[in-house]
Formats: structure tokens, sequence, C-alpha cells
């Protein structure tokens, strides 16, 4: 399914996400069960199919990484799911640096500031790879599209990065 | 009573005649019923003038007895009243150790299922729950003067999908038409919503007798879009109670109570708790041995009790507003649900957590019933559609177990729904045509950390070499928060069996047996039942193909529109008949026939929907 073809939107990884809101609750409004609740069982479970899609395509297009994954999906590239692993030494010895980071949060005496640099550096780090993901998707090659496809497995490492940290925030918060 | 349907000069009764609605909130303690007439959502009152009826079904030789009557033997005849069966509801018998040594009646193990041994025989808690939604149900159609057309249940948010089925079990063998499972706190913020025309996003702290729910919510125009959700399915007002309970145990020193002792000691309780929002202190007096005990209780000790609970609420409130990705700062209104909220230290301490003074305007016992009015008279169809949506989530995360017991998620939890999800899995043997699935809830890693939901078995796979067949298992969750399940093999198309074992609920065939030994249809006849079942989907069927037909017969061909109305003149005549399955045979004959319609009308309608947005603007 082609979720920029629903979303009547340019297949494009540069997209307005305030224009990607209205279209989706326009859709939600048209489809969600609640409004053919009187309808047959056949329309019923339409209503929940055609709204289990609306709502995973709208969270596909909303996050970067996905929407970037669709985008080379649709251009016969999956890297959905894909099990491979990374033979790029420098950022290999860069995430295991990253790592030590993390696990040296808990002995820090002041975890917080740590956690902010750590913060500012992924923060950083995902800027620069989104932009040239950007700027890669939208060359349209071949070669450019597989440049693409490393760029999102590498954001992948710092999603998950992102997600620890916070994990570590919270535990310290509690 | 309507006698007579008035209907405007020119306008025609019958398609908008007025259907009868209800919202109903089934709670831990007490239970109400409420309805919209001339655009306004209340509550309805029993023949005793009472709304609130405690949830507490009593089971005598003789008969049921629910409410009011119930609870004044709850003293007398502990062992045959139940009490708090919502806490039961969906529960295996091993999960209840904990509540075995708070209640009075005998549980008993029901093939797994917790069940209760009462003077009628064991009843399960979809049973007890049957008979108080019949009351509600009852009240509802004698105050409105004819059957209900439909229900809109409340459930906790935080209820798994075991707890939910269960509700939508009880209400079928109620006998009730279910609209919607709705989850208390989208009810309170409907409720509220609608009231005010209030914007922004609002928290829904929601304390139940049994329950503990936050949501966060975002209102903009009549859109309420629930962002997260959370709470403790086991944690509620009656955990304070029981905390003074124990209290209460140590100030006369008796280790260990009696059921009758348990009772009194527990309304003892609940009086000291109510008493103590207005005062500082309260007196009581409790029966020791062959004299009186005369305590007193101060609000402060109370709160030293309580704390730790409310601690925990507040824990999270923390949590579900991280999972929004919101801060407290960032709520513009609090609202509060559930009869415990009126305790003063949870007002304070929400108060506090969110730094604005909580929103109390509706009764907090009442909102959820009133916010489930007013969606079930959307719902069965009296109100213009498209007015208000509602976009809820699914609670608690859906995931498999993996090898070495761990869990993989499939569905995370927070998910807007409905939602379907696809997974992929492939043979590990040459030839085999089997495979096992297990599916649990909740949101640790170790399957022994989650909830059990179901096992499925997939038989029928073709044989292949191992790794040859692939077989996508699609989950689907629908707008009540409940799973089903269906797999596929790819490369040939085959459709694999999926048998569901439901860890700690009903199967299909269980219903349908308790259905007909049920009170409720004993006195009808079953056969008729179904039969008017058939012909209402007959008629909707009808409806909704005739309307199709008259807004877009241009999507079809001449021959398919030929082929379309012979079907619907042959589903005409068999919907007089009294042939069941024939009627049901030319439903889905219609329904095979206009499967490429309906699709076409649906990728015409999201062009119409999103007609004036044009590529290019964007």
């Amino acid at each position: 399914m082609n979720y920029f073809q629903l979303f009547n939107l340019p297949a494009q990884f540069d997209l307005d996400l305030t224009e990607l809101g209205s279209r989706y609750l326009k859709l939600q409004k048209q489809f969600h069960p609640d409004q053919h609740s009187s309808g047959s069982e056949r329309d019923k479970l339409l209503a929940v199919q055609q709204t289990a899609n609306i709502n995973d395509a709208y969270h596909s297009l909303k996050q970067p990484l996905l929407r970037a994954e669709h985008l080379l999906a649709l251009r016969g590239l999956k890297i959905s799911n894909e099990q491979r692993s990374f033979t790029d030494p420098m950022f290999l010895m860069q995430q295991m640096e990253l790592r030590e980071q993390l696990a040296e949060i808990a002995l820090s005496d002041d975890p917080d500031s740590m956690i902010d640099s750590i913060e500012r550096q992924l923060q950083q780090q995902k800027k620069q790879l989104l932009k040239q993901l950007a700027s890669a998707l939208d060359a349209q090659t071949a070669e450019q599209d597989q440049l693409a496809a490393d760029l999102i497995r590498k954001l992948k490492f710092f999603f998950k990065l992102q997600q620890e940290l916070e994990l570590i925030e919270q535990q310290l918060q509690d | 009573m309507a006698l007579l349907q008035i209907a405007e000069p020119g306008q025609s009764a019958a398609p908008h005649q007025h259907k009868l609605a209800a919202g109903i909130d089934l709670g831990t303690t007490n239970s109400l019923v409420a309805t919209v007439r001339s655009g306004e959502a209340k509550t309805l009152v029993n023949r005793q003038g009472r709304d609130m009826v405690p949830s507490v079904v009593r089971y005598t030789p003789d008969g049921v007895i629910v409410g009011d009557a119930a609870l004044a033997a709850a003293i007398d005849d502990a062992q045959n009243t139940i009490v708090s069966v919502k806490r039961l509801m969906g529960k295996g018998y091993s999960e209840t150790t904990a509540l075995k040594q708070q209640v009075p009646y005998q549980l008993v193990d029901q093939q797994g299922l917790v069940a209760i041994d009462t003077a009628q025989g064991v009843k399960n808690p979809v049973e007890v729950s049957a008979e108080i939604l019949a009351t509600l149900a009852n009240t509802a159609s004698e105050t409105l003067g004819g059957e209900l057309n439909g229900v809109v249940i409340t459930v906790p948010a935080y209820f798994d999908d075991a707890q939910r089925q269960a509700t939508k079990d009880a209400a079928k063998l109620a006998g009730l038409n279910v609209l919607r499972l709705l989850n208390e706190p989208t009810a309170a913020a409907l409720a509220y919503g609608l009231d005010s025309g209030q914007e922004g996003v609002i928290a829904v702290y929601d304390l139940g007798g049994g329950t503990f729910d936050i949501s966060i919510l975002r209102l903009r125009r009549g859109v309420f879009e629930v962002l997260a959700t959370g709470g403790d399915s086991a944690l509620g007002g009656d955990d304070f109670d029981h905390a003074i309970v124990s209290h209460l145990q140590q100030q006369t020193g008796q280790a260990k109570l009696s059921h009758q002792q348990m009772r009194q000691y527990l309304t003892t309780a609940r009086q000291l708790k109510e008493q103590l929002t207005e005062r500082d202190s309260v007196d009581f007096a409790l029966p020791l041995n062959d004299c009186v005990y005369n305590g007193s209780l101060s609000r402060a000790e109370l709160e030293q009790l309580i704390s730790p609970l409310v601690k925990q609420t507040i824990r999270a409130c923390r949590q579900v507003l991280r999972d929004a990705g919101l801060t407290a700062e960032e709520i513009v209104k609090v609202v509060m649900v559930g009869g415990s909220t009126r305790v003063p230290l949870v007002r304070q301490q929400v108060a506090a957590f969110f730094a604005t003074e909580p929103l109390t305007s509706i009764d907090p016992d009442k909102v959820v019933a009133i916010g489930a009015a007013i969606q079930a008279n959307v719902l069965v169809g009296n109100k213009a559609e498209g007015d208000t949506l509602l976009l809820d989530v699914i609670p608690l995360s859906l995931g498999l177990e993996t090898m070495g017991g761990l869990v993989e998620k499939i569905i995370p939890r927070n998910t807007v729904i409905p939602v379907a999800r696809a997974q992929e899995f492939t043979t590990f043997k040459d030839g085999q045509t089997a495979m096992a699935l297990h599916v649990v809830q909740g949101e640790r890693e170790l399957v022994d950390d989650c909830r059990s939901l179901a096992r499925f078995e997939l038989r029928g796979i073709p044989p292949m070499p191992a790794g040859g067949a692939h077989i996508r298992v699609t989950f689907q969750v629908d707008a009540d928060g409940l799973l089903s399940v269906t797999a596929q093999e790819k490369s040939t198309g085959v459709q694999a069996n999926i048998q569901v074992k439901p860890s700690y609920g009903l199967t299909d065939e269980q219903v349908a047996s308790m259905l007909k030994g049920s009170m409720q249809y004993a006195r009808q006849d079953m056969q008729q039942r179904l039969l008017r079942e058939q012909q209402v989907e007959a008629e909707r069927v009808l409806e909704a193909v005739s309307q199709a037909l008259k807004a877009d017969a241009a999507l079809l061909s001449s021959a398919e529109l030929d082929n379309i109305q012979q079907a619907l003149t042959a589903l005409r005549q068999v919907r007089q008949g009294d042939d069941t399955a024939a009627i049901k045979a030319a439903i889905e004959h219609t329904n095979q026939l206009t499967d490429d319609f309906a699709a076409r009308r649906m990728d015409q309608s999201i062009r119409h929907a999103l007609k004036g947005h044009n590529v290019d603007e964007v």
C-alpha cells in the first residue's frame, strides 16, 4: 500500500506534518467504526480494516525513519525486518564509545550534566544524518537509495541509544 | 410511552426514528445507567428512586437479588452476596490468591477461571455481571418505554483484552446489543468536553473502587484524541478501605476476622473515610467479644495510611506524561472521576502534581455514565455523523512469545486503535503443517511477567521444505480494544486454521451454552432470537446497499448492477420468511456481490474527503 497516495501527498521525504495531521483527521471522521456503528456487519468490518490502514499509514509517515523506509520500499528497496550486520568500523567504534558513556552515567557524581552532554551528541548526530538522508532520498537514484538505506540503519542505532538514555533518566528520577 | 411517532411535515418518521440507547457505567462498587433525552444526558433512577445501584448480586435458593436489597444482606449472608465482582472479571483462579483473603465468598476453580460458589451453584464473574447489566438495562427500558436498541458500556482504560472480552460476554448474556466498550476516562472527557467546549490537553484522573486510570487527551474541534493512558487495574478506593481495616484490626487486637466481622470492619472503614473528608476526626464503635471497642481516627492518621497508595497513583501519572511526551505544565485541566477522588489527600496531591485545581463540577460518580450516554446516542444514530470523533489507544502492549520465553512486541501500548499489524513466520522443519503461537499482553520482557491472552494453533499449513512456508499472521485490535487473529500462508494463499484458546476467557462455545442455560433465555425461544438477529442484519444490509446504489450506482457496470439488484430482491423475499439459514445465506451472497462495489466506494470517498487538497499546494 502506498501511504502517500492514501493521503494524496507527494511521495517525498520532506513532509508538512500539520497538513498530514489534518488529512488524517478528515479520513478518520469518514471511516472510523464509530461512524458506521449502525451499518451491516460487513460494513463494520470494512470500517475497522480501513481505519487500521489509515492509522498505520499515519503512524508510518509521521516518523522520519519509518517514512524513509516506506519511501525506499515503494522504490523496491525493503529494509524493514532485515538481518544484517554492520561493517563500518568507524561507526561501530563511535557506537561503542557512546554505549560506554551510557554505562558510566550511573556511576557519575553529576549524572544530570552527563545525560545532557550525551543528549547533545545524539541530537547533533541525528540531525546531521537526517539531513544527509533527506538529500539522498531526493536524488532518486539507485546509488543514492543504497546510501539512504545505510543512513537509516545508522539512524536506528541513534534512536535506540536515545531510548536507552531516556530509560536511564527515568530510573534516576524514580 | 411512545405510542405515536410524530413526524415533521414532509418528513417520514421511519428513517429518523429516535432510537433508544443507554450508557452503562459498570463499576466495582456502584453502577449507573444514563441516557440522552431532549438533548441532555442524565442518569436514570430505578423504582426505588436511586440512580446509583450497588454492584452487588445476592444468590438465594429462591432467586437473584441485585442492588440495594442485595447490599443490605451483605453482612448476614456474606457467602452468597457477591460484591466487587469487577475485580474478578477475566481472571484466572490462580491469579486471585490475594483476593481470597479479602472477599467473604468462596472462590472456586472453574476450568482455570475464577468463579464463586453460591446458594444457586457455581457462578462465574461474567454471569454475575450480566445480572447487574440486565437490572440497569431494565431500569432504562422501563423509563424510556421500550427495548433498548443498543448500549455503550464503560471499562477501565487499563483493562486488558481478557477483562474487556469478559465484559462484552456479560452484556451478551444479558441480551444487550453493545455498540461500543468505551474507556471510562474517555467517557468522562466526553462529558466534560462537550459540556464546556474545552480545548487543549487534559488529564483524566479516575480512581474508582477497584481500578485506577490516568489518561491524557487532546481536545480540539470535536476530536477527542487519547494521547496516552496508564494506571493500575488492581488499585482503587477499596484498597483505602482495606488499609483502614488493617489499622482498625491493630487497634482492636483482632488479628483474624470472620466473614461477618470483615463486613462490619469494612462498613466502618468506608464510613470513616467518607466522614473524614469533612471532619478532622471521627469516633467509631466496633463490637469486640461481648463488649464494644470505642476508638477514633483522625484525618492525619487516615492520610498516613493511604499515602503510599496515593503516591502510587502519582507515579502512574508521571509515567503516562512521559508516554505522551508531555510535561505536567502542558496540562490545562484535570478531570476527577470516581468516588475516591473526594478524599482530600487525593485532590491535594493531584493538584500539586499537575499544578492546577482539578475539575469536579460534574458529580465524579456520574460523569462516566453521562459520557457513555452521550456516545451511545451518537453511535445508535440519533445524532448527525461526524460531530465528534473519539480516537482511543490500546493500553497495554501486545506481543508474542519467542525463543527462551522472551516477548516480541507486535503492537506497542498507546497505539491508536483500530490497528492491524502483520508478522511473518516460517517453518523450521521439512513438511511442518502446524505451528503454535502464544499471545501475551504487558510491558515486561519475559513472558512469565506478562499476562497470557491466548494460545493459537495454526493448522493446515501446506507441507514444504523447512523455511519454505511463509505464514503471515495479522493481529487486529478493534475499536473496543479487542484482539482477533488471522493467518495466511503467503506462497499458496492457503488460509491457516486458527484454534483460539483464551488463557483467561470463555470460548465462544462456552458463552453460547451459558446463553442457552441462562434464566433470561429460558423464557425466550432461542431459535426465535437467532431468526430476529438475522432479520435485523438483513434490514441493515438492504438499507446500506440501497443507500449505496442511490449514491454511487455509476461506479457499477449494468451487468453488476443487475446482479446486485437481483440479490437484493431475493434477500427481501427470504427476510419475510422464518428460515434463519436462508436469510444468512442471502446476506452472504449479497455481501459477496457487493464487496468490490464497497471497495470502489471506499476509494472514492477517500478522494472526496481529501478534495480541495491538491498535491501541488503542499
